[in-house]
């Protein structure tokens, strides 16, 4: 059996279904709640925001999504499957095909050992690639797409700058074409300018590849730039969800109200 | 093409004691297809209010609001988004991009969300940025840190780049010279004899009777009047 990315249907998708079902999906550590009754809906090429300060549960959620962490209760159907009821190699195989996770910090997602091409490059021998020459030319003309130059091909991560490394790691998640980007603060330990230049990109690749995407962030620039829509967390639950502009306009909780109103103006 | 019914709205600041401020209520208007209708009333009177709730950004707390056969009042947010993409368009007073993105893909984005081709969409942009003269010069470089007027203009361009059936123009000519000033209303007429059906807000006396058909006082929509 070959694990590429083409035994799934992509041909089948249909904008009008949602990518991503997720109802009542709920974590606890001990008493303590990590995230509580949260649901909604994914579409194919949607950017969703979710923000919160620091404890709100957002990144509990996001690695719940992911299968990084079990939910307690809820259900999670991918493309109309039930991910909570697949088996281990199952959703393995689904994190290394359909799915990707790009980390807040590039060395989580990275190989650091490993040089820029060898980092694309071995995305795609796990989903089966096993032509050195195609495979290295994938890896350039990713690295090309995230603005790396091809001469830097054989230079390993760790002496490219953090915008750099953010991203190669997310050329390396992107060179396999999924089709459901987790993203955990993708542009949190950047400079704004580079931020600007990784922001840009994302949307284009957003756009050209009809992704869709989870963004967890505390950023509201970010958000407003980058998500469709936009679910606010607040002890774990979401109190707020909706269109980007008109959650950041006319927020509707007082959390959400607070949140907007306390970002500095610059 | 945009039909409002009985529309009314109120913010509650829950930080400030969940004080309730009803700002509008009773508004009712239709725009037809080639038709230009500018919300008139004094500042603070809600023409930006109402024009924010056609475009979705505000919610609404009763009445309907029918953009070519959605009702933003009660649309899910998808459904919104597909409305904005390829139904109405919106020319702010402010431009909000992306930072380091050049003019010409600023003004073509539209276009390329609409899935139109790159090389196409680049040269619908091209020759809107040439008409709003915008030297070719600055295409290269990112509208942040142009004048006013500049952005103002991409900001204009944009908005025109596609073809939307429906129009918001917010102070379309605010911050323009004569000869760009007239560059705007020209593309305005245009839209309105393609068919598109525009609600403006124009403090511009003469832009006003240039392009308006008729106009809508705002402040008849204010809670008090209604009530």
């Amino acid at each position: 059996m070959t694990l590429h990315s083409t035994d799934f249907p992509q041909k089948m998708r249909d904008p009008d279904q949602p990518l991503l079902t997720v109802e009542n999906l709920t974590k606890r550590y001990g008493a303590r709640i990590g995230c509580a009754d949260v649901s909604f809906d994914l579409y194919p090429g949607e950017v969703l925001g979710i923000v919160g300060e620091s404890g709100s549960g957002k990144s509990t959620l996001l690695s719940c999504l992911a299968g990084h962490q079990r939910a307690d209760l809820g259900r999670i159907a991918y493309d109309g499957r039930d991910v909570l009821a697949m088996s281990e190699t199952d959703r393995r195989r689904l994190g290394r095909t359909d799915w990707a996770y790009v980390h807040q910090n590039p060395r989580d997602g990275l190989r650091m050992g490993v040089s820029a091409g060898g980092n694309v490059g071995e995305r795609l021998m796990a989903v089966g690639a096993r032509h050195y020459g195609q495979i290295r030319g994938k890896a350039v003309d990713w690295l090309g797409r995230v603005e790396i130059a091809a001469d830097r091909v054989d230079d390993r991560p760790s002496s490219f700058s953090g915008g750099m490394q953010q991203r190669l790691q997310i050329a390396r998640n992107l060179v396999t074409s999924p089709r459901l980007v987790f993203m955990d603060e993708p542009t949190g330990g950047l400079d704004v300018s580079v931020q600007a230049r990784l922001l840009d990109l994302l949307r284009g690749l957003v756009r050209d590849m009809g992704l869709s995407v989870i963004i967890v962030t505390h950023d509201l620039a970010v958000v407003r730039l980058l998500a469709h829509r936009l679910m606010v967390m607040k002890s774990g639950r979401v109190v707020e969800q909706g269109l980007t502009d008109q959650v950041l306009d006319d927020p509707q909780h007082a959390y959400t109200q607070l949140l907007v109103s306390s970002v500095l103006q610059v | 093409m945009i039909c409002i019914e009985n529309l009314s709205k109120s913010f509650t600041l829950h930080n400030q004691g969940g004080a309730v401020i009803p700002v509008m209520g009773g508004a009712s208007l239709t725009v037809s297809p080639g038709e230009c209708v500018g919300l008139t009333g004094q500042s603070g009177a809600g023409k930006s209010t109402l024009m924010r709730m056609v475009y979705g950004n505000y919610l609404t707390a009763g009445g309907s609001l029918i953009v070519g056969g959605t009702d933003v009042a009660t649309a899910e947010p998808r459904e919104i988004i597909a409305l904005r993409r390829h139904t109405l368009g919106y020319v702010s007073q402010f431009l909000r991009v992306v930072p380091r993105v050049p003019t010409l893909d600023v003004v073509a984005e539209p276009l390329l969300a609409l899935g139109n081709p790159a090389d196409e969409a680049r040269d619908r942009a091209a020759s809107l940025l040439k008409r709003l003269n915008i030297p070719e010069r600055l295409w290269a470089l990112s509208p942040t840190t142009f004048s006013g007027g500049e952005q103002q203009r991409v900001n204009i361009a944009r908005g025109f780049a596609h073809a939307y059936p429906a129009l918001l123009l917010d102070e379309p000519t605010a911050s323009l010279d004569a000869t760009n000033r007239e560059v705007v209303l020209t593309l305005i007429e245009e839209a309105k004899v393609r068919g598109a059906a525009i609600l403006g807000i124009f403090h511009d006396e003469g832009a006003r009777s240039w392009v308006c058909d008729r106009l809508v006082d705002v402040t008849g929509f204010t809670p008090r009047a209604a009530a």
